[in-house]
């Protein structure tokens, strides 16, 4: 409609207008406050100063206690990441490439996780793990053993607890990419004299790899940012870095170590974000809502 | 064909390895046990009863409600508006303001409860009802703004267009043509904005002021003791709020849509 030397159009803006505003004032400034608050000082519970030192920005360099739980955090990650990928890349495949008539119900399934409580999910393994739960229940009654065997509280339970979460936000990546995939590519490849773990293997996988890769960025950015999972299902020795965030903003209120260590996972987390986009696009990640 | 056989069957022990934990709690809902856990010793419905009789969970209850409604209203008002500029107009930096949109899914959650609630603490904005409203807000923005998106994407312009040549003015046209048709993706995007609110618990610890429990961060002071049958009946009753409404809104839906053609 508009020509080339009309006056912008201003409709989109003003349409934008109220969620530009809140992601500005909400998101954006406060992510850049934090690095500035982390140059304050902290005097005493709740009490700081405006500054400019490095004190915090030391104390995270030199003390081992933090390289820890960054390390920690990494390993976990990507440990459930990979187990994520694995766990959760056949039942993609299953519904992508079933005849079964009821395929909706295995989405719409799929999809049921996402609407029950994420802390409920998390407990429900007390109740298959702990000591009075089913399978120290199951051991007791086939006889199998006298006293419950402690399973709980450990860093297995936290990432299964993971992994019980953020299971089908991989699923459902990589099921949008292979249902993506022309249906007549691996019968080509059949005809033309490929086994059918090589028409797998050379025409399927490599085009389901966007999905991959973008169910395993969510999990590990979601995994490497939680600090609940570990606080629920974990023992003493089971914190995130996540945790030592809590730790330093509710326990201790000393809120400029909250920021610097705050500041710390954002730049961790969002130069593998960045790393991602530069590769795939971020659009990839949009595709799962289609 | 073995393959395929093995496929399945991986397939199912998947969904039985989502579901099982599920399913136990709204089993152990019913259990008459005084404990939380198996064995299970009877049908009961006495921890409901208990449950309503809590009146700190009852608290937490109607805060979590009135504050995912809340959440919903605002999350979807300026995300459809949002939504209509993405996919209706042309501009310059159309990419970065997507991405803008979408940015609070990608930082940590932790990370973006603890920067609001520092910024606000900076400005002698003390946590509230209201930092918890609009936390949740930006939250769930970024999901109502996809899936209104992809909605809108689907309505033909020639409707709206249709609508200006007969007279009706933009805010007419979007009235009576737009909205109508963007009504399912509406309905979708404030379940969705609700259900972000409803559970959330990672910021909420952050962000909510003294002495006010959301129905999570309640079970999470529960659970330090440990898992007690209120619990598991109010696991329950969560599960059917955020479960069972959104499943008989599309199943009605469905029901009506066919009877119509």
């Amino acid at each position: 409609m508009s020509g080339p030397d009309r006056a912008p159009d201003l409709r989109p803006w003003f349409l934008l207008a109220p969620a530009l505003l809140s992601i500005i004032v909400l998101v954006v400034i406060p992510m850049s406050f934090i690095l500035v608050y982390s140059f304050y000082e902290n005097i005493d519970l709740a009490v700081d100063r405006a500054a400019f030192q490095f004190s915090n920005w030391q104390e995270l360099f030199r003390d081992k206690y933090y390289h820890v739980a960054i390390w920690k955090t990494l390993r976990l990650s990507v440990i459930v990441t990979i187990l994520a990928a694995v766990l959760g890349y056949v039942p993609a495949y299953f519904i992508a490439m079933t005849r079964f008539r009821h395929r909706w119900l295995l989405l719409l399934l799929l999809i049921l996780p996402f609407w029950v409580s994420f802390i409920i999910r998390t407990l429900s393994w007390i109740h298959i793990l702990g000591n009075q739960g089913a399978l120290n229940g199951l051991f007791e009654w086939l006889g199998l053993t006298d006293a419950p065997l402690s399973m709980m509280y450990n860093e297995t339970t936290v990432i299964i607890g993971f992994l019980h979460v953020f299971l089908p936000y991989m699923i459902l990546n990589v099921y949008v990419s292979l249902d993506g995939i022309d249906d007549n590519l691996e019968p080509a490849a059949r005809t033309l004299g490929a086994t059918p773990w090589q028409a797998f293997r050379e025409v399927t996988l490599p085009l389901s790899l966007p999905g991959l890769a973008a169910g395993c960025l969510l999990v590990f950015v979601l995994t490497g940012g939680s600090y609940v999972t570990p606080l629920i299902l974990g023992g003493p020795n089971d914190y995130l870095f996540g945790n030592l965030i809590h730790d330093a903003v509710v326990s201790e209120l000393n809120w400029p170590m909250g920021a610097t260590l705050s500041f710390t996972l954002l730049v961790m987390l969002g130069l593998i974000v960045v790393i991602y986009s530069r590769f795939m696009g971020i659009n990839q990640l949009a595709k799962a809502f289609r | 064909m073995r393959a395929w056989k093995l496929i399945r069957l991986y397939t199912f022990l998947v969904y039985v390895f989502m579901f099982a934990p599920i399913a136990v709690v709204l089993l152990l809902a019913f259990n008459s046990s005084q404990f939380g856990g198996f064995p299970i010793e009877g049908f009961s419905l006495r921890w409901f009863y208990r449950l309503a009789e809590n009146e700190a969970i009852m608290r937490a209850l109607k805060t979590s409600l009135s504050l995912g409604l809340l959440t919903a209203l605002a999350s979807t008002s300026i995300g459809v508006l949002a939504s209509l500029a993405l996919v209706r107009y042309r501009f310059r930096g159309k990419d970065l303001i997507t991405t803008l949109l979408i940015s609070p899914v990608l930082v940590p959650e932790t990370v973006l409860a603890v920067g609001l609630l520092i910024f606000l603490r900076w400005l002698h904005v003390p946590r509230s009802f209201l930092l918890l409203l609009l936390g949740h807000s930006i939250i769930a923005l970024p999901f109502v703004v996809l899936v209104v998106q992809a909605r809108l994407v689907g309505i033909k312009k020639e409707y709206e267009e249709a609508a200006r040549s007969l007279g009706a003015n933009p805010v007419q046209t979007f009235f009576s043509v737009t909205l109508p048709l963007l009504m399912p993706a509406v309905f979708a995007g404030s379940l969705f904005a609700f259900t972000i609110s409803f559970d959330n618990i990672t910021a909420t610890i952050f962000w909510r002021p003294t002495g006010m429990e959301t129905v999570p961060t309640q079970i999470f002071g529960m659970l330090r003791n440990s898992v007690s049958p209120e619990i598991n009946a109010l696991g329950f009753v969560m599960i059917v709020i955020t479960v069972g409404v959104p499943l008989m809104a599309g199943g009605l839906a469905r029901y009506f849509a066919r009877k119509k053609t």
